[in-house]
């Protein structure tokens, strides 16, 4: 009994240090509605500031004061960053600034070991706090104490400066209308900019205080990132009380799950999440969002299919891609193949995203379980490729088939996060399931058959498979269960009344968008003749993400390009520079100024200013429809 | 919109005109985690420039330049195999060497096995890259999981301690060296008992909770598999907390510096580890390294550095071995290769084609407010191996 008492206690100095940093992440994703996916880099920072500080001013005031001033710069920082580079964005679709602070994470890793070095450093204890207390007998940190007493401290701070002060109810308007504040002569910019630096302010804060418990490294940020958003999003969008409770909830439920099974730590918040989001689909203490804005929202063009002349553009770059193997090198053509393998997967994501209107954030679980499924047949039934490839992909067919039927039941971020649990779910199975899936050690030995062993054939046998599958889902767009998807993602009223079963066209769109990645995933196996957890986990899905935000999320095949760009970049700065994080990300955030609607989207942008030809493309008819998609 | 694929195809194409190999240089491609791990590899790379440097001032590969390519695999097996096939199709090395991760070295070895190349893993631990999923073109360089594993549990099966709990993370490195280490210490003990274990995930240890679950079952004695950040939040806890204290802890890779020194002051005293005590060490071949080392570097050498240092020793050795460059003929070359490293000859067996590169086992101390290893013995790397004939037959056929 007393032996529950004190791993009570330790779960809830868990849940503390979590709830610290999920306070922020939770202000600024429920007020501004930005998923800041540099919130774990804010983090590290902050660690990283404070060990300098109390490093060099040793002492009580030295750490404390060390902590502060640690979090306050780390918070200027955060207010810069919003107000030269997200400050750009507001107007872009949604989503589109997770792209813009996924390339200031990627550049934040590189640059801390730039500044502080490779080595990991150990920060000094907090003083005072350098012992322990006796509980029944069993010594507990005092540090955590402290920790215990923090989280609630915080929470009632943050309760009393949005209820209790007119910055506070300012902030709570702006939530809910942002224009109508701004037309009563509240100056939303900077208001915005104080609540991103607050949010920052607490993540820096979160980050300084484990200085006295672990080391500063530059992996900080990935270890925090994604079980902070899980946090959030359990205790409900915009809920800071919710947050704190989910915090509980999942510290408590790891510190006892780990006495029955010591290897669940891997998986607790995702399953906590899943389980809470089809029980209450916004969360603990969320309300049911308003209209839910459609990912693909401000865009004013309707979409057509191509035209002959474009078709046949499209098909002559298809031949000269399908000539490269006579000209170019082995790598080329191998790299040529990956990219190719994502230009599917892309293609696959944004058919949900875009189309679909749902944005997911584990689209990797259906990658990799067509991947799985391809590597499992060969090594336990003996398959040749060419059945792997058809009957692997059935896997995440089924996958989608059995998540999407939960997913589509809810909308927006909610989705999105229920989607990453499922994908994380599925990544542990891989991951523990040593006797079928070998484990972290993956399956070895999955190589094509000898006439696409070369990577001349490969490249071919990837290019045929695409090719059709890109252009079957294109063809879905425009196919009448495209326009019914539409107008579901568009108008979940109108739609229904017009005899539009919504939920059920979500959920096909949610198995074919799962099946086609699926066939990327096999191919991907066959490519790189091995399948490990990592094609199931949260990078491939952020890649994804990354992918069709990039191309653009309001064009049909934007993904596509997207694919080539980034894919083709990662590859080529790997392999110049260790700094190819540094690189990227600052490619990213140029490109996200650059071209806020995606590199295909300011194509089309382009194309659009230029006077049109009579009787050209813009005929009346599409005129209309362009009325009735800007009036939505 | 396509056409856009078409120019960044046509880029890529542009970038890898393939450098043109020049007469007088023996190529050699290397990969490991430069962006993901650098507290490892940043002193590995030094360890390796120092080699290359001797090497090739004292008149490289019979009078021919040895050149290593290095490339980034950012911790990811899939990334790792982009690397692979850059460095043979486009810059035409005569093998491919590195790796940390045990994932990665076992994805190169498949690699290597498919495109029948010879890969020589530097670092990764798993016992299956040279047994269970060994093949003819893989060689290994480091002390493996089990033969660390047999040395931590010789030591453990001398402590009076009976009740064992284990901690380590959870993934292939954690379970097999667990699994090795029960195994070895039952037979030489079987009245131990293990009564307790724990499975944090890698980087993500909540250490209060683990530690608390593990000091209910009330064992006389804990191994360790934890290392890096892990490992100091499960030291700082477990002092606070007083876990340790009257407890045997014996761990694993805690004596290397690159773990041990970020404890500093709150290095436990007395755990039994395996590490690197480069301070103490005084045979003539690691006081020459260590001198030269220090010379080039004006820092001390990691445990990394010599795994670097030794991979290029033993990638020139093979070469020098034979004339014959072809994959055929570097296998042939490094069976039962001999090679000098700063601990000592190695031989590259064989039969399973498993080095015999030893490790040293000491205890943790505190000196001048830093983490040390004291009582430090050289355990030799073919005492701690199954025989050959038994090596082999955990091989697949061939």
């Amino acid at each position: 009994m007393e032996f529950l008492l004190v791993q009570a206690l330790s779960g809830l100095a868990s849940a503390a240090s979590l709830f610290l940093v999920a306070s922020g992440l939770s202000i600024i994703f429920g007020v501004m509605r930005i998923v800041n996916f540099a919130h774990g880099a804010f983090y590290m920072l902050g660690a990283y500031v404070a060990f300098t500080l109390t490093d060099r001013f040793a002492g009580p005031l030295g750490f404390w004061g060390g902590v502060l001033v640690a979090s306050l710069v780390v918070a200027a920082v955060g207010a810069l960053m919003e107000m030269v580079l997200l400050r750009r964005i507001y107007h872009a679709p949604e989503l589109f600034q997770l792209l813009a602070t996924f390339g200031v994470t990627l550049m934040v890793e590189d640059l801390v070991v730039l500044i502080w070095g490779s080595e990991d450093l150990m920060g000094p204890r907090a003083p005072g706090f350098t012992g322990a207390v006796s509980v029944f007998g069993r010594l507990v940190p005092s540090y955590d104490f402290l920790l215990i007493a923090l989280g609630p401290l915080v929470l009632g701070l943050l309760w009393l400066l949005f209820h209790r002060t007119r910055w506070g109810v300012l902030v709570r308007a702006a939530t809910q209308d942002r224009e109508m504040v701004a037309s009563l002569g509240v100056n939303q910019k900077w208001l915005f900019t104080s609540v991103f630096a607050l949010g920052v302010f607490l993540a820096a804060f979160g980050g300084a205080l484990q200085i006295p418990r672990t080391t500063v490294s530059h992996a900080m940020d990935l270890s925090i990132i994604v079980e902070v958003f899980v946090v959030v999003v359990i205790g409900g969008l915009g809920s800071v009380t919710g947050a704190f409770v989910a915090a509980i909830l999942v510290s408590e439920l790891n510190a006892f799950g780990i006495l029955i099974l010591p290897q669940i730590s891997m998986i607790t918040v995702f399953l906590v999440m899943a389980v809470v989001l089809v029980v209450r689909p916004y969360g603990l203490f969320g309300k049911p969002e308003g209209a839910p804005r459609a990912a693909a929202g401000i865009s004013i063009r309707p979409w057509r299919p191509m035209t002959n002349l474009e078709r046949s553009g499209v098909a002559a770059v298809v031949v000269v891609v399908a000539l490269m193997p006579l000209f170019a090198g082995d790598y080329t053509l191998s790299v040529g193949s990956e990219i190719l393998v994502y230009v599917l997967f892309a293609a696959s994501l944004h058919f949900l995203m875009t189309v679909g209107g749902l944005s997911s954030f584990g689209h990797a679980a259906y990658f990799g379980l067509g991947a799985y499924g391809a590597a499992l047949l060969v090594k336990y039934f003996g398959a040749p490729m060419e059945a792997a490839l058809v009957i692997g992909p059935v896997l995440g067919l089924v996958g989608a088939v059995l998540f999407g039927w939960f997913c589509v039941r809810l909308s927006g971020v909610y989705f999105a996060m229920l989607t990453l649990a499922f994908a994380q779910i599925t990544w542990s199975v891989a991951f523990q399931w040593v006797e079928v899936t070998g484990g972290d050690n993956g399956i070895l030995g999955i190589w094509p058959s000898s006439w696409a062993s070369t990577p001349q054939g490969f490249f071919w046998l990837a290019l045929a498979i695409v090719v059709v599958c890109v252009a079957a889902l294109r063809m879905l767009v425009f196919s009448p269960f495209g326009f019914g998807l539409r107008a579901a993602r568009d108008s979940a009223l109108r739609s229904e009344a017009i005899g539009i079963n919504g939920k059920s066209t979500q959920w096909i769109a949610f198995i074919v968008a799962g099946t086609f990645a699926g066939i990327a995933g096999a191919l991907f196996a066959f490519l790189k003749g091995s399948v490990f957890p990592e094609t199931l986990g949260i990078p491939t899905s952020v890649d994804g993400l990354v992918m069709v935000l990039l191309g653009g999320i309001e064009t049909v095949s934007g993904a596509v390009v997207g694919a080539v760009v980034y894919k083709a970049l990662a590859i080529w700065l790997m392999s110049k520079t260790e700094l190819s994080k540094l690189v990227l990300g600052g490619v990213i955030v140029l490109l996200v100024v650059a071209f806020p609607k995606g590199i295909v989207g300011f194509l089309e942008d382009l194309r659009h200013r230029r006077p049109k030809a009579p009787g050209g493309a813009g005929s009346e008819g599409a005129v209309d429809v362009a009325k009735v998609e800007a009036a939505r | 919109m396509k056409k856009t694929m078409g120019i960044a195809l046509a880029a890529v194409l542009l970038a890898s005109t393939a450098a043109k190999a020049q007469q007088g240089e023996i190529k050699v491609g290397e990969i490991n985690s430069y962006s993901a791990l650098p507290a490892f590899t940043d002193p590995y790379r030094k360890g390796m420039e120092l080699a290359l440097k001797e090497i090739n001032d004292a008149g490289g590969i019979n009078g021919k330049k040895l050149v290593i390519i290095s490339k980034d695999d950012a911790g990811k097996p899939a990334e790792a195999l982009t690397a692979a096939n850059e460095l043979i199709s486009k810059d035409g090395v005569v093998m491919i060497a590195g790796g940390f991760l045990s994932n990665v070295g076992l994805a190169l070895s498949d690699f290597a096995k498919q495109k029948k190349v010879m890969y020589l893993a530097a670092e990764p631990l798993t016992d299956a890259i040279v047994w269970s999923k060994g093949n003819p073109y893989t060689f290994r360089l480091r002390t493996s999981n089990y033969m660390q594993a047999a040395m931590l549990a010789e030591e453990a099966a001398k402590l009076p301690a009976k009740r064992w709990a284990t901690i380590a993370p959870n993934y292939e490195y954690g379970q097999s060296f667990v699994a090795v280490f029960k195994d070895l210490l039952k037979k030489k003990r079987p009245d131990v008992e293990f009564v307790a274990e724990q499975w944090p995930p890698l980087n993500k240890i909540d250490a209060g909770p683990v530690l608390q679950a593990i000091d209910a079952a009330k064992p006389d004695a804990i191994l360790n598999a934890t290392f890096a950040g892990d490992l100091v939040k499960l030291v700082r806890e477990g002092n606070t907390r007083g876990v340790f204290k009257d407890r045997a802890v014996v761990s694993y890779l805690t004596g290397e510096p690159e773990y041990l020194d970020p404890l500093k002051g709150e290095t436990p005293e007395g755990w039994i580890v395996t590490g690197y005590p480069w301070y103490s060490i005084d045979t003539p071949e690691h006081k020459a390294f260590l001198d030269a080392y220090q010379q080039l570097n004006k820092d001390y050498p990691r445990l990394g550095s010599i795994v670097g240092y030794s991979t290029v020793k033993s990638i020139a050795a093979a070469l020098k071995a034979t004339d014959d460059h072809s994959t055929e003929g570097l296998l042939k070359a490094m069976k039962n290769l001999k090679v000098s490293t700063p601990f000592g000859d190695i031989v590259y067996r064989a039969a399973d084609h498993q080095s015999t590169l030893g490790a040293y086992v000491g205890k943790t101390a505190l000196k001048d407010g830093k983490g040390v290893m004291v009582d430090v013995v050289f355990k030799k790397g073919p005492d701690y191996l199954p025989s050959e004939e038994e090596a082999a037959k955990m091989r697949p056929a061939e």
